[in-house]
Formats: C-alpha cells, structure tokens, sequence
C-alpha cells in the first residue's frame, strides 16, 4: 500500500475528464446503438426484416443520418465494432457522420457474458485479453469511450457474493485499461428486471452491487472524474405485482445512487433495460425531479428506449426512412427534456411508445 | 479528551491534573453565552464529564441541551494489530449497553477514532481493512441504539511525506471505510465524518497554501464520500486554532462540487487560546469564554466560507498544537 504510482498524468487526466463532461453536457444523453450481431436478429425479425450487414447498416443510417436537432440532446453514440468501420450511401464513414455533429464516438468493447461455474445461473463479462490493443485502436479509429456490461440477476440466492465481487473486479479492469489509452469507460454493472421482486429489493441489491464496483475502482486506481456510470434504475422486477410511479422509482434510484455513487463521477447514463419509449422517459425526468440532491448529471444511455418507434417505422422499407428517423429524433428530443426534468409527458396512450419492450433475460 | 490528555493540556498551563480542575474548565466552557448555539451544533463529551456538574449543581449535559446543542460521547478503546508496524485496532465488548445507557443519559451522537499512520510500509492492508470494519461495526451498533455515528479514520500528521502521499492514503482509507459501512448496513444519512484534511506530514519541509490543502481535501472526499452522508467535520490534528480555520474556510471556498456540509469537529483547535487564557485560575473566566467564543464564531465563519483573518490574534492561536503520535 504505501506507495503511490501514478496511473495517469495530469494531461491523461485531463483528457478523460473533458471527455466525459462533453457526453453528458446538460440536457444531453447517450444513444446505444451498439447491439451486437446477434441482438440485431432478434430486432430486425421482429419487423420481419433479414439480419444481413447491409440491413443492419441501412438501419444504423436511418439514426445517424437525424438532423442537427439531435445536437442539442444526444452527446454520445455506442458503436459496435461492425459498425464503427461502416459506411453511408455517399461514402461518409459513419463516424466520420456523428464526429462532425460534435458528438461522441463509443464503442462496445465487451466479448459477452460467461458462466460463473458453481453458482445458480450466473455470469461475469469476457472481452480483457487483449483490450489494451484493441482500445489503442479504436481511439485512432475515432472513439473516445466505450463501455462494457456485466449482468446480475435477483433471485432467492443472487446475486451472490461472487458474482458481484467477480463483475466489479472486471469492471476495474476494464475502466483501467480504457483510461490508459485516452478511452473514456462507462462503467455498466446491469441488474436485470427478471423476476417479482419488489422495488425495495431491487434499490438493496443495487446499493450493494453499486459499492462493490465503486470499492473496486478504488482499488484499481481508477480516475473517476474520467468515467461515467450505465446503471439499471431501481425498479420492481418485472413480475412483480405492486405497481410504482414514476417518482417512487425516482426517489428509490437517487437514494440508492447518492449512498454509493462518489460525487467526482461527472455522470450517471441509465440504461432503459426493457421499459418502453415512454416509460424510460416519464421515469428519467422523474429522477431529474427528485427533491434529493444530486451532485452527478442524470441522464439515459437507451437503445430499445430510443430505437423502437424508429425501427417501427423503418420496418426495412427505404421510403420509410424519412419518417423513422422522424421517430428516432422524437424520442431524442424529449429524452433531452426529460435529462433536466423538463418533460411534460406525451399525452398519447398506446403505439410503439407505450408498448413494453422487456424480453426475457435481455443479452445484447 | 480522555483524563489522561487533559492531563498534557493542563501541564502545558501548570495546572493539576485533578478531577475538579477539569470540572472547573469544562463548565467555564460550557456556561458561555446560549448564542454559541450559532457556531455550535454538538459537543463530544468524555464519559466522566458527561455525569459532571456546575457550581449550583446543574449536570452540563442539561446546561448544552438547555442551549440547544446535541450531546455526544467518545467512545473508547484501542488494541495493538499484531504483526504491523505498530498499528491499532478499536475495542468494541459492551458497545451496545453503553450506547444504550448514554441515550438513556441525553446522549444523541457518538464518536471513536480510529488511527492510521503513514510509514514506510504503513498504513498496511490489515490495519486498513481491520479499522474500516470495526468502525463500520461500532457505526451499526450506534445506529441500533439511536445514536448517531461520527465514525472517525485519522490519518495522523506525523511523518515528513508530501500533499501528494497524504491524499492517496486517504483515498484509499475513505474507500474501504464507506465500503465497510456498506457491507454492514449502516444507514449513511444517519452518520457523520470526522476524517483529516489532507496535509503534509509535519515534518515535511515543502510548505503549502490553505487553497492547495482544500483542493487535496476536496478532491479525496468526492472521490470517496457518497453524497448521502449529511455533514463532514474536520479534526484538527494538532494544526493551530488560525491554520485550522483558515484550511476550513479554504475548502468551503473550493470550487469542486461538495453535495455535504463542511464543518469541524475541533478540540485543541478551539479550545488552545482558552485554555492559554484560564490558566487554572477561576478569576480568568471572562476571559476564557471571550476566547473560545471568538475561535468558535471563527470556524462558524469558515464553516461559510466566509471567514476573513484579522491579523494578530495573541501567540496562542497560531501556535502549533502537534503532539507526535497523539492519543486523546
């Protein structure tokens, strides 16, 4: 212990931080456009649309060719790796696209979730061997962030004390890796909505998952000014019976945050994990109302939560996609109100927005 | 301060170390004016004190809450960890019966200290994990006798390592500390902080600017303390009465987002020129309470950010208070 060795010099540091503070600039928000191959299946069949390369960059094109409205409210876009060297219809690489609108490029940089072998079901993350390289990369390749999700469950005996000490370790490894080549890391300890557990189980489980990562950090001499965090919001499980408002949601995440997140972390971008378009907003400028104080920007990292109407609407039809992107940009403006607590609500019952978009055991 | 501190306290003034004489000091202290209700939210109590009274009988612990302020008590203890470089752990048999009894007695906070050094090889792995989980046990018990926990990990002064080293310990401290509460449950809006602020060892000979000191502090405290806990107040750790109002008032002026209160928990920052003034003699009384009352309106100021230094305020309040390797 007793020595210190300087992981970053104050330059590195600089970066990092500058970094992070652009993504989530007030009223600004990240979208997740980084579902793997695999995840883009289960999309695009949804819409009856066949999962090739080309459907999956005309989609992408659909979201990244919104207009300088999306400026103002989305300051981070999450990359998969297939599409970080992907084109438009003119030629423009679509990094190139989103760099030029001032927002940041990330990237996906996890291998997908494991078996923790001894334990009921549950996982830890792969994807460290060789990261070190692959960040050096990327960040030449134009990406100045990235994530990387690791999944826990409740149950009756989960998460156990392995699986959160075992993600929370990774985790530091790979906010440490990425900080050592300039890449800001959002750090995503997700607890999934499986399950009928009340909302107070789950603001307990998050308390505790929460600190494991944030003890790790530490040890792991992680810089925190240069990170953000992609948490679940503290929610009931999904078959649970008690309905909760959106302000009791509020009140559970902000409580569970402030008792575990260290001010010095610039942001916190919730993931959507299944709600609806709506939902995922009324539930954002819930907590960006909350009475509580809140020392961290609060904002949203959405996939499913900013893509749904879009994809909806595109269902693979080139003339659709116009009026997709329509959609997509919708989604990204209230979501901009909703990270500042200025969202009034939708008025409008039913359609994509409204629809639930939990699918069981959400792996992407 | 435990009888036997008191009794360096009262040697340096020639006075006895006698029950009496630490009566008679205590209730100079504590029968100033009820405005010190203004810069004064709790006192910590010694346990014989806490059962003391006044000249007329009145028991202090009646006199502080007659003036609206909380009554606390220091929790004691303390055992050598075998096998570190003189390092120590706390003792906590019969916590719970005596934070029962103290509620019972007016009592509404507690406070234990906790010490770590900087060394060569210190502070070790076990001396961190070992103090942060019996603070983190004597917070729980606290907390299950309606007291209040001011859990205090000080990273004493003494050695002659920088800023730098100073505030890398205390991270590192602080992490396992609110990690530790975490694990046992402690409920973090009911707990206050008593850490160091983050200085140079005393025997460093590279000098720093109260704004150098705020911004370490600072920067150590929000990478490490959740924002629920309410209140952070200083120890004083043998600064004079002036450097330890000056470094608050600096880190109330840090321009780092700081979500909790920044305010001391001072002993022989508040009380030196007091004790100077006294010198045991019951006739110095006035003097005494328009001492403290002055150092303790000083750190209310700097508890603002908005103390300004008048200049020459007597030898007593910028005289150095550090005592090596101090136990109280």
């Amino acid at each position: 212990m007793p020595h210190s060795y300087p992981a970053l010099s104050a330059e590195q540091k600089k970066e990092l931080s500058d970094i992070a503070l652009r993504i989530v600039a007030p009223g600004k928000g990240i979208l997740a456009a980084d579902e793997s191959v695999g995840s883009m299946a289960k999309r695009l069949s949804q819409i009856g649309v066949e999962n090739t390369e080309e459907n999956r960059r005309l989609y992408r094109q659909v979201l990244f060719s919104a207009d300088d409205r999306v400026k103002k409210c989305i300051g981070g876009v999450i990359f998969f790796h297939e599409t970080l060297y992907q084109k438009d219809d003119d030629g423009v690489p679509f990094v190139r696209t989103i760099q030029d609108k001032g927002i940041v490029v990330g990237i996906k940089v996890d291998k997908g979730v494991v078996p923790l072998a001894g334990t009921d079901g549950e996982t830890t993350t792969q994807g460290l061997d060789g990261l070190s390289e692959r960040c050096a990369q990327y960040k030449k390749d134009g990406a100045d962030f990235a994530k990387w999700r690791c999944v826990l469950k409740i149950s009756e005996r989960t998460p156990s004390a392995l699986a959160i000490l075992e993600n929370a370790n990774v985790l530091a490894r790979y906010a440490s890796i990425c900080q050592q080549n300039g890449i800001v890391p959002i750090v995503e300890p997700e607890i999934l909505p499986d399950g009928d557990h009340d909302l107070k189980r789950c603001q307990y489980v998050t308390e505790k998952v929460l600190a494991a990562v944030y003890k790790a950090l530490s040890d792991h001499h992680v810089y925190l000014e240069g990170t953000l965090l992609k948490p679940n919001m503290v929610t009931p499980g999904h078959a649970c019976p008690i309905k909760y408002s959106p302000e009791e949601i509020a009140m559970a995440t902000v409580t569970a945050l402030r008792r575990t997140v260290p001010p010095a972390v610039p942001g916190v971008t919730f993931l959507s994990g299944g709600q609806s378009e709506e939902e995922a907003s009324l539930n954002l400028n819930a907590i960006n109302r909350c009475p509580l104080p809140r020392p961290w920007a609060l904002t949203f990292s959405y996939g499913r939560a900013l893509q749904a109407s879009a994809l909806n609407a595109w269902r693979g039809q080139q003339d659709n996609a116009g009026a997709a992107t329509e959609e997509f940009i919708k989604r990204a403006e209230v979501n901009g109100l909703a990270a500042q607590g200025k969202y009034e609500g939708s008025g409008e019952d039913g359609g994509a927005a409204a629809q639930s978009l939990y699918i069981a055991n959400h792996a992407y | 301060e435990a009888g036997s501190t008191m009794g360096n306290r009262l040697q340096r003034i020639k006075v006895e170390n006698t029950e009496e004489n630490r009566r008679q000091f205590r209730e100079i202290l504590f029968t100033v004016d009820s405005s010190i209700n203004q810069s004064i939210g709790g006192v910590i109590l010694f346990h014989e004190t806490l059962y003391q009274k006044d000249s007329q009988g009145k028991l202090f612990r009646n006199i502080l809450k007659e003036k609206g302020i909380v009554v606390g008590i220091k929790n004691q203890g303390g055992a050598p960890l075998a096998g570190t470089n003189k390092e120590t752990t706390i003792g906590l048999d019969g916590l719970s019966e005596r934070c029962a009894q103290y509620k019972k007695d007016g009592v509404d906070f507690g406070k234990w200290r906790a010490v770590l050094r900087i060394d060569n090889q210190c502070p070790s792995h076990l001396a961190i994990q070992e103090n942060a989980n019996a603070l983190a046990r004597y917070a729980s018990i606290c907390q299950q006798n309606g007291l209040v926990p001011i859990v205090e990990p000080e990273v004493i002064p003494d050695g002659d390592h920088d800023l730098e080293h100073c505030q890398y310990v205390t991270e590192k401290v602080l992490a396992a500390v609110y990690k530790a509460l975490n694990d046992h449950h402690v409920y973090l809006e009911g707990t206050l902080l008593k850490p160091n602020m983050v200085t140079a060892g005393h025997a460093c000979t590279k000098k720093y600017t109260p704004e150098q000191v705020a911004m370490a502090t600072v920067t150590a405290l929000h990478r490490t303390v959740p924002a629920a806990v309410p209140g952070i107040c200083f120890l004083s750790g043998g600064m004079s009465e002036e450097d330890a109002t000056l470094n608050l008032n600096a880190i109330n002026l840090c321009p780092l987002p700081k979500p909790w209160k920044l305010s001391f928990s001072y002993g022989r920052a508040l009380q030196a020129s007091a004790l100077a003034a006294w010198g045991g003699k019951a006739a110095n009384k006035k003097a005494t309470q328009e001492a403290f009352m002055k150092r303790a309106l000083a750190n209310c100021q700097a508890a603002k950010g908005q103390y300004v230094h008048t200049g020459s305020s007597g030898s007593a309040s910028t005289q150095s208070l550090f005592t090596a390797c101090y136990t109280y």
